[in-house]
C-alpha cells in the first residue's frame, strides 16, 4: 500500500509537469493528498469487485490494477491509452481490472455504480461494487436517489464520499446545510462511517467492514473519508478560496508521511526501503511518460468506431 | 409519314441557333439535301437542308426566333398528312396592343401633345410609339425564371428551350407537367413584338416641333449578341474603340461664311455645320444612328443630335430633334437658344434626353483632338477638335489648309470598325465638299 | 398471426424477451404491481417474479442511471419511463452515460438497454405530458431511436431492441396502445432496427409520417387517391439510423414529398429528413420539401386547441396538393 501510495503521489506530480509541457490537454484533476483513501479503501476488494470514480481518478485507476503506461498514455490522448485515447484523464475505464471509470458530471457514478451493485446482486456473484465521489456531488439529487434505492433494495454498493473540504472552489460550509455527510445515511437507514481519510489503514479497515456488509448481507454503506487535495481543484484552479497556511496545515498530515511514520516505527519500512522505492518509482513514471510520448496517436478512422456496439448503417 | 426537323449543329460550340430566314414556305415540296432555312449560329449564318422529302407543312419557329439544339422547328411530310399528333395545340398569341392609336390620327389634331408612354414611366418622358404588350411569363421582381429542379432536368435532357415555356408552379415556377407538356408536343412560343409603324416624314406646322424620332426594333442577330455578351465582359459596361481622321475645313468654312452672308441674322458656326454634315451622314449610315438594346438593336429614322454644351455645372447635352430635316441656320438658332437655357439651368428633361447621336466640340479650347465617352444608350459620339492652318499635301504640293481632327467614339455593341469607318468617311466626305448635303442618296 | 392491440403486442414483445434471456429485466414506475400505468406490462409480475419486474420509486435519474450502470455491468435493463415527458430528469444518464459509455471507454463497455415508454399528445392532458421527444434524443450519436406505429412493427422492433447491444429510446404512442392490427405469432419474429417501411405504395406524391401520423397519413393518402393524386407512405419506423435510401427512393419516382410529424417542426426529425432529401435528392424535386408538424406552442388543455394544435389528414391533403401544385 506504501509504495502504491507513493506511485501514486509521483505519478500525478508527473502529470502535472506533463500538463505544464502540454502534453495533457483538456482538464487534470490530481489525486495529490488523497492517496490514502483510494489506496486504502481498494486494497480491501477482491480483483472482481467493481470501482466507479469521478473524474479525480488516475489514483483509484492505479490503484485497481491500471498500469501507469496506459494511464499516462491516455491521458496523453494516445492510442495505447486505456480507453484508446477517446476518453482522457476524465474517463479512464478497464473492464479487464473492473474499474468502470472515469465521470464527469459530478454524482453522475452514483447511479451507475448502484446499477452495477444491482447487476451483481442479480447474477448472485457475491461483487461488491465501490463508488467514490466527492462531498459537493452529495448535493445532487442522483446522490439521494442512489442511496434510496440502494438501502430499498439491498444493494451492494460501498458509497465512499472523499470530503476534502471544497467543491472546486466552495468550502462544504458554503454548499451545504448538514456538514457532516455519514449522517445523511439516517435519511435512508443506511450505514455509515466516518474515517479519517489521511490514514490509510483507517480507510482499509473501514472498508473491509463495509465490504462484508455488502458481501454476507447485500446491504450499502456510506463513508465519509475527510481528507484533503494539496494541489488545486484542477491544473487551472488559481486557488484563491483557500489559504497558504491551510494547505500547510493539512500537509503536516500528508498521508504517506504518516504512513511512513507509522511503517518506520513498526520497524517495517527503513529510509533506505524508502530510497529504492523512490528509484523505482521514478523508473516506472518516467517510463510511462516515455511510453505514452512515444505511442501512436489513434488513427483518424477511431473518430467512427465504437458509437455503437451494433453499427445498422454503412453510410 | 410525317417528321420534325430539329434544330441542327451547325458548328461545334453552337447551343442555339435562331432562325434568320425560312428559304420555303409552307406548303412547298421539299427534297432530300434542298436548302430549308437559313440559321444564325454563335459563329456565321449557315444553311440547313431538309433530310426528308415531302412537303413542309409546318414552320413551328419564325423567322427572327432561337431554338436550342434538337428542339424541333418544322414538321415535313406528305401533303394534306395529318399531324395533329406531331403538334398539339399551338397557340400564336400576337396581341394587339391595348391602347395603341395610330400615329396619323395624333397628326390630325390641332395641337398634338405629346403622349406619355402608357407602360413606360421614365422621368424623361420622351413620348413614344405605343408599344403592343408582349406576352410575358410571370416573374419574380429580379426576373429569374424559376423552375424545379426535376423540371430543369427534363427540360434540359429534351432539349426544351426554357424561354419557351409557361410555368403553371407559383411566381410563374416552371414545374415537372408543365415540361411534360412540352415535351409531348404542345409548345407555346412567346411571340415576338412585330415592329413598329414609322413616322411618315412629312412637312412640320407653324409652332410645332419634331417629337423625338421614331425607331424600330430589329432582334439582335446571333453573332450580334454573342459579340455583345463577349465585350461586355472585358471592356466594361460600353465596349469603346476609337476613330480618328483628319478634314479640310477649307469648303466648310466658305459655306459658312456664304450663308452668314445671305441670312445675316442666321450668324451660323462651324459646329452649326458640323451637326448637319452629322446628321446627314447618320441617315447614310443608319447602324451608326442606332442603340444597343440588349435583346435588340434600335434603329433610329431620324438624327436627334445631342450637342455638349458646358455650364458652370457641368456638361450638358441639349438635343436637336431631327437635325436631318433642319437647315443649318435652324440648327444654329436652335443651339444657341438650347445652350442659353441650358447655362440657365431652364433645360426640361425632355430637351436634353434620348437622343440619338451626340457631338462635343472643344475645338474652342484650343484642343486638337480628344476621345468623349458615349452617352449610352447612344450608338456613338464625334469629338471635335480645334481647326487651324496647317500644312498639308494637295495636288503634289504642300499648301496650307484649315484643318480639323475628328474624334468619333463607338460602342462595340451596334457599331463594328468597318462601320464606324464608312460613316466617318462619310462625314468627312461630304465636311469636305457640302455640295454632297444636296445631292440625293 | 393474430389480431391484437399494440399494447397487447408490445406486452408479448416483453414477454418473449425477458423469457428468452435471463439477463433481460424490467424496471420502471408502476409496472410490476399495479400492471404498468397503461398496462403494457401486465402479467410479467406473476409470470417474472419480483426480481426481473421491479416498481421503482419515483427517481427517473436515479433509476435511469441505474439502469446504465447494470447493463455496464453485463445485464439488459428494459427501464419503463410513464411518459417521456418524464424521461427528461434522466437524460444526464441517457446522454452523458449511456450514449457514450461504448465511446469514451475505447469499446469497452456496450450498453443494451432499452429506454421505452409512450411520447407525444394523449388527450388533453396539456403541455408538460404531451411532448415528443424523439428528435432530441435522435441527436446523440450513440442512442438509437424506434417509433413503432402499428401492432407488428411494434412488437417486432421492441424485440429487436432489447436484443441489441446499444441504447434504443423506444417512443410509444398512448394515443396508440388500443389500436388493433394483425402480428405474427412467431417468438422469433423480429423486425430489424433501421429499416424503413412503405406502408403504402404510390406514385405522385411520398408522405414521410412516423408513429401516430401514420395512419393520419394513410388516409389523407386514401381520400386523395379518390382524387387522383397517388401517395406513397414511408415510416421510417427507426429514426436513428435513419434508413434515407428508402425515403429518396421514393422521392425519386414522385418528385414531392410532405413529411407528416407531430412533433414541433423547429429542429424536429422533419427538418433533418428535409436537410437529407435536399442534400441526396435535390435534382428530383419539383416542389419544396413540405412538413406538416405539431403547431409550435406548448401543447393546450383546451380540447379544440389540442385538436388545432395537432396536423390532421386534411392538412395533410392540402400540402399534398400544395406540392403537386393543385390548388
Amino acid at each position: 500500500m506504501f509504495r502504491q501510495m507513493l506511485l501514486i503521489r509521483r505519478f500525478e506530480e508527473k502529470c502535472a509537469e506533463s500538463y505544464s509541457l502540454g502534453k495533457i490537454g483538456g482538464f487534470c484533476h490530481l489525486y495529490i493528498g488523497q492517496e490514502a483513501v483510494g489506496v486504502g479503501a481498494i486494497s480491501a476488494l477482491r480483483p472482481d469487485d467493481y470501482v466507479i470514480t469521478s473524474y479525480r481518478e488516475h489514483g483509484q485507476a492505479i490503484a485497481k490494477g491500471i498500469s501507469p503506461d496506459a494511464v499516462m498514455a491516455e491521458l496523453y490522448g494516445k492510442a495505447t491509452g486505456c480507453s484508446r485515447g477517446k476518453g482522457g484523464s476524465m474517463h479512464l475505464f478497464d473492464a479487464e481490472v473492473n474499474f468502470l471509470g472515469g465521470h464527469a458530471i459530478v454524482g453522475g457514478q452514483i447511479p451507475l455504480s448502484t446499477g452495477v451493485a444491482f447487476a451483481s446482486k442479480y447474477k448472485e456473484t457475491g461483487q461488491v461494487t465501490v463508488c467514490f465521489f466527492g462531498e459537493a456531488a452529495v448535493n445532487q439529487g442522483a446522490f439521494h436517489e442512489s442511496l434510496n434505492m440502494a438501502q430499498l433494495w439491498k444493494l451492494p454498493c460501498i458509497y465512499i464520499c472523499e470530503n476534502n473540504k471544497y467543491g472546486m472552489g466552495t468550502s462544504l460550509e458554503r454548499a451545504m446545510s448538514l456538514h457532516n455527510i455519514s449522517e445523511k445515511a439516517c435519511a435512508y437507514e443506511l450505514a455509515s462511517e466516518l474515517v479519517d481519510g489521511m490514514d490509510v489503514l483507517a480507510m482499509r479497515h473501514a472498508t473491509q467492514r463495509a465490504v462484508k456488509l455488502a458481501r454476507e448481507q447485500s446491504a450499502p454503506t456510506l463513508i465519509e473519508a475527510r481528507t484533503y487535495r494539496f494541489m488545486g481543484h484542477s491544473m487551472s484552479d488559481p486557488g484563491k478560496y483557500r489559504t497558504r497556511a491551510e494547505i500547510e496545515k493539512y500537509q503536516e498530515r500528508d498521508p504517506i508521511k504518516l504512513f511512513t511514520a507509522t511503517l518506520i516505527e513498526n520497524d517495517i519500512l527503513t529510509d533506505k526501503a524508502i530510497e529504492e522505492f523512490e528509484a523505482e518509482i521514478k523508473e516506472e513514471v518516467e517510463h510511462a511518460a516515455r511510453f505514452a510520448e512515444e505511442s501512436p496517436e489513434p488513427e483518424p478512422e477511431e473518430l467512427y468506431t465504437n458509437v455503437y456496439a451494433n453499427p445498422l448503417t454503412k453510410d | 409519314m410525317a417528321t420534325q426537323v430539329v434544330m441542327p449543329k451547325l458548328s461545334p460550340t453552337m447551343e442555339e441557333g435562331q432562325l434568320s430566314r425560312w428559304l420555303k414556305k409552307e406548303g412547298d415540296k421539299v427534297s432530300m439535301g434542298e436548302p430549308l432555312a437559313e440559321i444564325d449560329t454563335d459563329k456565321a449564318t449557315m444553311e440547313m437542308q431538309s433530310l426528308a422529302n415531302g412537303v413542309l407543312l409546318k414552320i413551328l419557329v419564325n423567322e427572327g426566333d432561337s431554338a436550342p439544339l434538337g428542339d424541333p422547328i418544322a414538321i415535313v411530310g406528305a401533303e394534306g398528312e395529318d399531324i395533329s399528333e406531331l403538334l398539339g395545340a399551338k397557340k400564336s398569341a400576337k396581341e394587339e396592343a391595348p391602347a395603341a392609336k395610330p400615329k396619323t390620327e395624333e397628326a390630325e389634331e390641332k395641337e398634338p401633345e405629346p403622349k406619355k408612354a402608357e407602360a413606360t414611366s421614365k422621368p424623361s418622358g420622351p413620348p413614344k410609339e405605343e408599344e403592343p404588350k408582349p406576352v410575358t411569363t410571370p416573374s419574380r421582381d429580379d426576373g429569374r425564371q424559376l423552375i424545379s429542379p426535376i423540371a430543369a432536368r427534363m427540360a434540359a435532357e429534351a432539349g426544351i428551350n426554357l424561354k419557351s415555356l409557361q410555368g403553371s408552379g407559383p411566381g410563374g415556377r416552371i414545374v415537372k407537367r408543365d415540361v411534360e407538356e412540352a415535351v409531348s408536343g404542345k409548345v407555346e412560343r412567346i411571340p415576338t413584338a412585330p415592329r413598329l409603324r414609322a413616322v411618315p416624314a412629312r412637312p412640320l406646322e407653324k409652332g410645332e416641333v419634331y417629337p423625338p424620332s421614331a425607331y424600330r426594333d430589329e432582334p439582335a442577330s446571333e453573332m450580334r449578341r454573342t459579340i455583345a455578351k463577349r465585350l461586355v465582359t472585358s471592356l466594361g459596361p460600353v465596349p469603346h474603340f476609337f476613330l480618328t481622321t483628319e478634314i479640310d475645313m477649307e469648303r466648310a468654312a466658305d459655306l459658312r461664311g456664304a450663308i452668314n452672308e445671305l441670312y445675316p441674322d442666321a450668324k451660323i458656326s462651324i459646329n452649326d455645320v458640323i451637326i448637319k454634315v452629322a446628321a446627314a451622314a447618320l441617315i447614310q449610315h443608319p447602324q451608326v444612328n442606332a442603340s444597343f438594346q440588349d435583346k435588340n438593336i434600335r434603329y433610329y429614322e431620324h438624327a436627334d443630335i445631342g450637342v455638349a454644351v458646358a455650364t458652370e455645372n457641368g456638361l450638358i447635352t441639349p438635343v436637336v430633334r431631327s437635325a436631318d430635316l433642319k437647315s443649318m441656320p435652324e440648327i444654329g438658332a436652335e443651339v444657341r437658344e438650347l445652350a442659353e437655357r441650358a447655362r440657365a439651368r431652364k433645360l426640361k428633361p425632355e430637351e436634353y434626353m434620348g437622343a440619338t447621336f451626340s457631338i462635343s466640340n472643344l475645338g474652342m479650347f484650343g484642343i486638337d483632338e480628344f476621345t468623349a465617352v458615349i452617352n449610352p444608350p447612344e450608338g456613338a459620339i464625334l469629338a471635335i477638335g480645334s481647326a487651324a492652318p496647317k500644312p498639308v499635301v494637295h495636288d503634289g504640293q504642300i499648301v496650307i489648309r484649315q484643318t480639323m481632327r475628328v474624334t468619333m467614339s463607338c460602342d462595340h455593341r451596334v457599331v463594328d470598325g468597318a462601320i464606324g469607318a464608312k460613316f466617318l468617311q462619310t462625314f468627312k466626305q461630304i465636311m469636305e465638299n457640302p455640295l454632297y448635303l444636296f445631292l440625293s442618296q | 398471426m393474430a389480431e391484437i392491440t399494440m399494447r397487447d403486442a408490445l406486452n408479448q414483445a416483453l414477454r418473449e424477451e425477458l423469457a428468452r434471456d435471463e439477463a433481460v429485466f424490467l424496471m420502471g414506475e408502476e409496472v410490476a404491481e399495479y400492471q404498468g400505468a397503461y398496462k403494457v406490462t401486465r402479467g410479467l409480475l406473476d409470470e417474472f417474479g419480483p426480481k426481473r419486474i421491479i416498481d421503482t420509486p419515483i427517481t427517473e435519474l436515479g433509476f435511469a442511471g441505474l439502469g446504465v450502470g447494470a447493463a455496464m455491468a453485463g445485464l439488459r435493463p428494459i427501464v419503463e419511463f410513464m411518459t417521456f415527458n418524464f424521461s427528461i430528469l434522466a437524460t444526464d444518464q441517457i446522454i452523458n452515460s449511456a450514449a457514450k459509455m461504448l465511446y469514451m471507454s475505447g469499446g469497452q463497455f456496450k450498453i443494451p438497454i432499452v429506454f421505452r415508454g409512450p411520447g407525444g399528445s394523449a388527450y388533453q392532458v396539456s403541455s408538460q405530458h404531451s411532448q415528443a421527444l424523439e428528435s432530441w434524443y435522435a441527436y446523440f450519436p450513440g442512442l438509437k431511436v424506434v417509433m413503432p406505429s402499428t401492432p407488428a412493427d411494434a412488437k417486432g422492433l421492441l424485440k429487436s431492441a432489447i436484443r441489441d447491444d446499444d441504447p434504443v429510446i423506444f417512443i410509444e404512442q398512448e394515443r396508440m396502445y388500443g389500436m388493433k392490427g394483425e402480428v405474427p405469432e412467431d417468438e422469433d419474429f423480429t423486425i430489424p432496427l433501421g429499416v424503413a417501411d412503405v406502408k403504402r405504395e404510390g406514385t405522385d406524391a411520398t408522405i414521410v409520417a412516423r408513429s401516430l401520423m401514420v395512419p393520419v397519413a394513410l388516409k389523407a393518402a386514401e381520400v386523395l387517391e379518390k382524387n387522383g393524386v397517388s401517395c406513397e407512405v414511408i415510416d421510417p419506423r427507426t429514426i436513428r439510423p435513419l434508413d434515407i435510401k428508402t425515403i429518396i427512393a421514393s422521392v425519386k419516382k414522385t418528385n414531392r414529398v410532405v413529411i407528416a410529424e407531430e412533433s414541433h417542426p423547429f429542429c424536429g426529425v422533419g427538418a433533418e429528413i428535409s436537410a437529407q432529401i435536399a442534400e441526396r435528392a435535390f435534382d428530383y424535386l419539383d416542389a419544396p420539401v413540405k412538413r406538416v408538424s405539431g403547431e409550435d406552442v406548448p401543447m393546450p388543455y383546451a380540447k379544440n386547441l389540442e385538436q388545432l394544435a395537432l396536423p390532421d389528414f386534411e392538412k395533410v391533403i392540402q400540402a399534398v396538393r400544395e406540392v403537386s401544385y393543385l390548388e
